[in-house]
């Protein structure tokens, strides 16, 4: 018995293709909104949370304006704005990154120092090792099989982890349990996933869910690992260079040096 | 030039290729032949793994490989180690991730055979397996070829599921792919072309050494 489609296989195809146009073909137009103004942010992934809150209380303040941001590695956004990204802002993770950009000359003002990061050593609470009673020493627990980290070689926060380690004279004893993550992220990720059973993230990371929900935390030393100067600069090939420059004095105005201190940034003092 | 990330990614693409071959032949042969009703439904699925980005399908394998899935919880109880960050974890994942390429050629070169071939084995007394491994594989022989040789190419080049599953360990999970990106991240651009070139090279050679095994006639 076959069933009488398979004969005409030229009338199923048609059909197939009958339906996906339907489902293809756009619904009623909606009523033109008045023109927005829009600002690219190529920003680290460090600032997921924060930028958000950024840009929604710059949003408020500045109707008909909207805040995008690509979220990426440092090393992989300066290669996108070196080739010809059409981003208005930069917000980095380090200094070298936007002072490469001014030097390069794709930049349109002098780079900004915004924030200064804070790293935080979290531990999954199903591995039961306190990491506020035993601090950093917590990564040398044997039940800690896997440590994530940002690739030193790429994140300035993976920088900031191994030299805190090495400080704390513990790099070498759990060098083989590290794990590196491209970016803060993804070491979010190997935590959450429970693969890694310690990690160290930026501390904005580390309050929210999945991370606040699943382990605890405790702040690294500031002093053990050479501070993480975040600096910012506008582009030159800003479409909006006047907005740019308005983002990034709310950033490093009252309005954004509130949220970064929420989400528990140093800010800059000069 | 990173040579151990070369020897892993060599190592990586060559036992994904075999284990898919020891898989996707089965799997093939089935489908090539089976007239279930619900057998569109496997092909689907075997299919799937191209309809997700990489590194989505990579995510979800290191949520089924961690402490979190019932699958982790099993292999961590019984290996004593989780599955993600090791060798055998993306040797997994690559499995998974090329299963389409080897799978569709294996089961449109098998689909091929002359069933008549196959139907005159079986009357003179040949088992299955034997006429599958004497007369349809044979035939098929170029197709297989194919989708072994676009396995180890899939999984050479592999990069979105290693680097979630990966990460990132010198020796164990360091791809060649991972090392060039790496490079890229760290603005070292003449690293990267250089490693990125040598992979081109090599799998080019490897690509003309099979595409010219194949033209040889097949023995039956």
């Amino acid at each position: 018995m076959r069933p009488s489609g398979t004969e005409r296989p030229f009338l199923r195809v048609a059909a197939v293709l009958a339906a996906m146009a339907i489902l293809l073909v756009p619904g009623p137009g909606r009523p033109a909104e008045p023109p927005m103004r829009k600002l690219a942010v190529a920003a680290s992934a460090n600032l997921r949370l924060v930028l958000l809150e950024l840009a929604g209380a710059f949003e408020r303040r500045n109707p008909g304006v909207k805040v995008e941001p690509t979220y990426g590695a440092s090393g992989m956004l300066q290669a996108q704005i070196d080739q010809g990204a059409p981003f208005d802002l930069y917000l980095g993770a380090d200094r070298e990154s936007a002072v490469r950009l001014h030097a390069a000359g794709l930049a349109l003002g002098q780079p900004f120092h915004y924030a200064t990061g804070r790293l935080v050593l979290w531990v999954a609470a199903p591995a039961r090792v306190d990491p506020n009673v035993l601090g950093m020493s917590s990564v040398a627990n044997p039940a800690i099989k896997r440590i994530a980290i940002a690739n030193p070689a790429v994140a300035p926060y993976g920088v900031a982890a191994e030299q805190a380690l090495r400080t704390a004279g513990l790099l070498d004893a759990v060098k083989a349990k590290l794990v590196l993550g491209e970016s803060i992220l993804q070491v979010v990720q190997f935590a959450q996933s429970g693969n890694a059973q310690a990690a160290f993230v930026p501390w904005s990371m580390a309050l929210v869910p999945p991370l606040a929900a699943q382990g605890r935390y405790v702040v690294v030393p500031p002093g053990s690992y050479p501070a993480i100067e975040q600096y910012g600069v506008v582009l030159g090939r800003a479409r909006d260079p006047q907005l740019a420059e308005e983002f990034a004095g709310f950033v490093r105005g009252p309005g954004g040096r509130t949220i970064l201190e929420r989400h528990k940034y140093a800010l800059p003092t000069d | 030039m990173d040579v151990e990330a070369l020897r892993l990614s060599f190592e990586l693409a060559a036992l994904t290729t075999v284990a898919l071959l020891v898989i996707g032949l089965p799997v093939a042969a089935w489908l090539a032949s089976s007239r279930w009703r619900w057998k569109p439904m496997v092909e689907a699925v075997v299919a799937l793994p191209l309809v997700l980005p990489p590194t989505v399908l990579g995510f979800y394998l290191l949520v089924a490989m961690g402490p979190m899935s019932p699958f982790g919880r099993a292999w961590i109880s019984i290996f004593g180690r989780p599955l993600a960050f090791s060798f055998e974890g993306l040797l997994l994942a690559s499995i998974v991730y090329s299963l389409p390429f080897a799978v569709q050629p294996f089961a449109a070169a098998l689909s091929a055979v002359d069933p008549r071939l196959v139907e005159a084995s079986h009357t003179l007394g040949v088992s299955r397996l034997a006429t599958f491994f004497r007369v349809s594989l044979p035939i098929a022989a170029p197709g297989v070829i194919a989708g072994a040789v676009l396995t180890f190419a899939h999984t050479l080049g592999e990069f979105g599921v290693v680097l979630m599953v990966g990460g990132n360990i010198r020796g164990e999970t360091r791809t060649l792919s991972i090392a060039i990106f790496d490079a890229v991240e760290q603005l070292d651009y003449a690293t990267a072309s250089r490693t990125a070139l040598f992979l081109l090279a090599v799998s080019f050679t490897v690509l003309v050494v099979t595409y010219s095994l194949r033209r040889r006639p097949v023995l039956g």
